[in-house]
């Protein structure tokens, strides 16, 4: 029992930091970006292939997991976030896509169907972290969501998140603002696939195999719910969206029911999260971070969301 | 390239697919014309309504024989063209119509989830296992100047001309059309003029779906009925809509037999191998929006404040 309540923090730990770089795709950019699930994949197998066939060190792997996976983030971003941001949607989707295809079909890289096994844990100081006992793994893990939370926090108060959020509220003034769109852009969408290629690098060295099928459009979804449950624009909101969204996905295990409950039932749950959201919360649970002012004292403005058209 | 024979075979071949996209491109495009987004569930209504219709011809198949085989198939597509239609403006009803005035993410992310929800219920009530669809007729093909052309293309390419006639008379001579034009132009316009624009947005959506049910039906004779079906073959669509022109009917026509065609011979002549044939689609989407964002048919529009 304790063991599977680790679990469920283990990943909604790994969750998290995916959902944090949805977040500055969707939440702070306002793209609808659909292939968390690839760069995810990208950063996962970037570690198994580079520690198994390579030997490398697994804390090499994760900067590389991270830079592949963005590097990808800015060959689909490039063309698509020239135009609307409906397109990035498609492309985005069959980018998932065609990543498993990838996997699938490259068997001298990645082994096919297989995928790749016996991926040595990781260590610190000569010191095993093993996913078996899963306390160090937790904390290793939730290490990397803290400092992911601090540097995208700080990103968000930077110049660069006010611009994300100029383009955002309206693309065409912030343009004539002097903001380089396309630029913020990219940069947004290559550190939202960093960051998810870096938790694909840990999923790596805590399942410790890796095969095409685990990186399904439901990952993509389930980043998607994470974000829009705890609230777009609000970092520490989409960690416990991450959590939420892991807890429903294991409850049925958790109490014992997992034979009753077919598995289609939660992804039916985070479908009706989406529409349900939308249409009567869209702020999230938690709603936006609040900006900060100038002047404490005055009120803040009401959230834009369902302001505009 | 061998022969002429083998030349024409693979144009027919690109053809029929080709006009499965565009069946379903026209969905896409019609509702990106009139509410500008893009409906993400299109596809999975597809696949509901090739599911109604199958369950409705395996109903009645066993009892008729004969002749009559092919009335009861063309009925049990209209049954699933029905369904789908009145599905699609359900779905337009609960999970669009209160987004028409939010951010332009709202309804993207509403009709993700609407997609999400039709293909695992499907997969909850009817199983992941796909399901046959049987030949009303018998499919063995005719040859014809050594070209090898089966009865079923033949009947996607009857279906598929005489669906875009109807829809091409429809939008351009009835008042009705006009009205959707209307409603596509400028909607707040169109609603002074004296359109009614929610009806103009479901019947959209009616039709779309309507013409995406009948495209799911013909191509279940072939890859069958399961719960994804819809996805890629949706996608794909969505890219011919794309080519075409997002929001230009004829455009979707256009787009969609290009990309059949391109997918056909791309496989055929280039060698572009099998298994990453969906893949074309998606490097023509590229390509498309790097080279002419608008489309084939599409008019290039200036984003103003």
């Amino acid at each position: 029992m304790l063991n599977f309540v680790l679990l469920i923090f283990i990943y909604s730990g790994i969750y998290a930091l995916m959902a944090m770089g949805q977040n500055v795709i969707t939440g702070y950019v306002g793209l609808l970006s659909l292939c968390q699930a690839g760069f995810f994949a990208i950063g996962s197998y970037a570690t198994a292939i580079l520690s198994v066939t390579y030997g490398w060190n697994f804390w090499l792997t994760i900067p590389i997991a991270g830079v592949l996976a963005a590097l990808s983030g800015v060959l689909i971003g490039l063309p698509t976030l020239r135009l609307k941001g409906d397109y990035l949607a498609i492309a985005t989707l069959g980018f998932g896509e065609i990543v498993r295809n990838i996997l699938n079909n490259w068997d001298s890289l990645t082994r096919g169907p297989m995928g790749i096994q016996r991926i040595p844990m990781a260590t610190v100081f000569g010191l095993k972290i093993s996913p078996y006992e899963k306390w160090g793994f937790l904390v290793m893990v939730w290490i990397f969501v803290l400092v992911g939370y601090l540097f995208f926090r700080h990103l968000a108060r930077s110049r660069m998140g006010r611009a994300l959020e100029a383009i955002r509220e309206d693309e065409i003034a912030a343009s004539s603002m002097g903001i380089n769109t396309t630029k913020y852009k990219v940069w947004a969408f290559a550190l939202g696939a960093f960051a998810a290629g870096v938790a694909g690098s840990l999923q790596a060295v805590f399942t410790l195999s890796v095969s095409p099928g685990t990186f399904t459009f439901m990952v993509s979804i389930m980043v998607l719910c994470m974000v829009v449950l705890g609230g777009m624009g609000n970092f520490l909101a989409v960690i416990l969206g991450a959590f939420l969204i892991q807890f429903i996905s294991y409850f049925p295990q958790l109490v014992g029911l997992s034979n009753i409950i077919p598995p289609q039932f939660k992804q039916v749950l985070f479908g009706l999260i989406l529409v349900v959201m939308m249409i009567w919360r869209p702020q999230g649970i938690l709603g936006r971070a609040p900006r900060m002012t100038l002047n404490p004292k005055k009120k803040q403005p009401k959230d834009s969301d369902g302001g505009e058209k | 390239m061998g022969s002429a024979a083998e030349f024409f075979q693979h144009l027919m071949n690109g053809l029929t697919l080709g006009g499965i996209y565009a069946l379903i491109a026209l969905g896409y495009t019609m509702v990106y014309g009139i509410l500008k987004f893009i409906n993400f569930a299109h596809g999975d209504i597809l696949m509901v309504g090739s599911y109604i219709g199958l369950f409705v011809y395996n109903a009645i198949r066993g009892q008729i024989l004969g002749f009559w085989t092919i009335i009861a198939f063309f009925l049990s597509m209209l049954v699933g063209m029905v369904f789908s239609a009145v599905l699609g403006i359900a779905i337009e009803r609960i999970a669009y119509k209160p987004l028409r005035k939010a951010t332009r993410l709202a309804p993207l992310l509403s009709a993700i989830g609407v997609s999400f929800i039709l293909s695992n219920l499907a997969a909850w009530m009817w199983g992941t296992k796909s399901k046959k669809l049987e030949y009303p007729f018998n499919n063995a093909p005719l040859h014809i100047g050594g070209v090898a052309i089966t009865p079923h293309q033949i009947l996607i390419l009857v279906v598929v001309i005489v669906m875009m006639v109807a829809l091409k008379l429809f939008i351009d001579r009835s008042r009705m059309g006009k009205a959707m034009r209307a409603t596509s132009l400028d909607q707040d316009t169109a609603k002074l003029m004296g359109v009614k624009v929610d009806r103009i947005i479901a019947l959209t959506f009616a039709i779309g779906s309507a013409l995406a049910a009948t495209a799911g039906f013909l191509i279940a004779l072939e890859i069958k009925v399961y719960p994804s079906m819809g996805t890629m073959t949706g996608l794909k669509a969505f890219v011919a809509a794309v080519v075409g022109g997002i929001g230009n009917i004829s455009g979707a026509m256009v787009g969609g037999i290009l990309l059949g065609l391109i997918e056909t011979f791309g496989v055929a002549l280039i060698g572009i191998p099998y298994g990453l044939r969906d893949t074309i689609a998606f490097a023509v989407l590229i390509i498309i929006l790097l080279v002419k964002p608008e489309g084939l048919l599409g008019k290039a529009e200036k984003e103003k404040v």
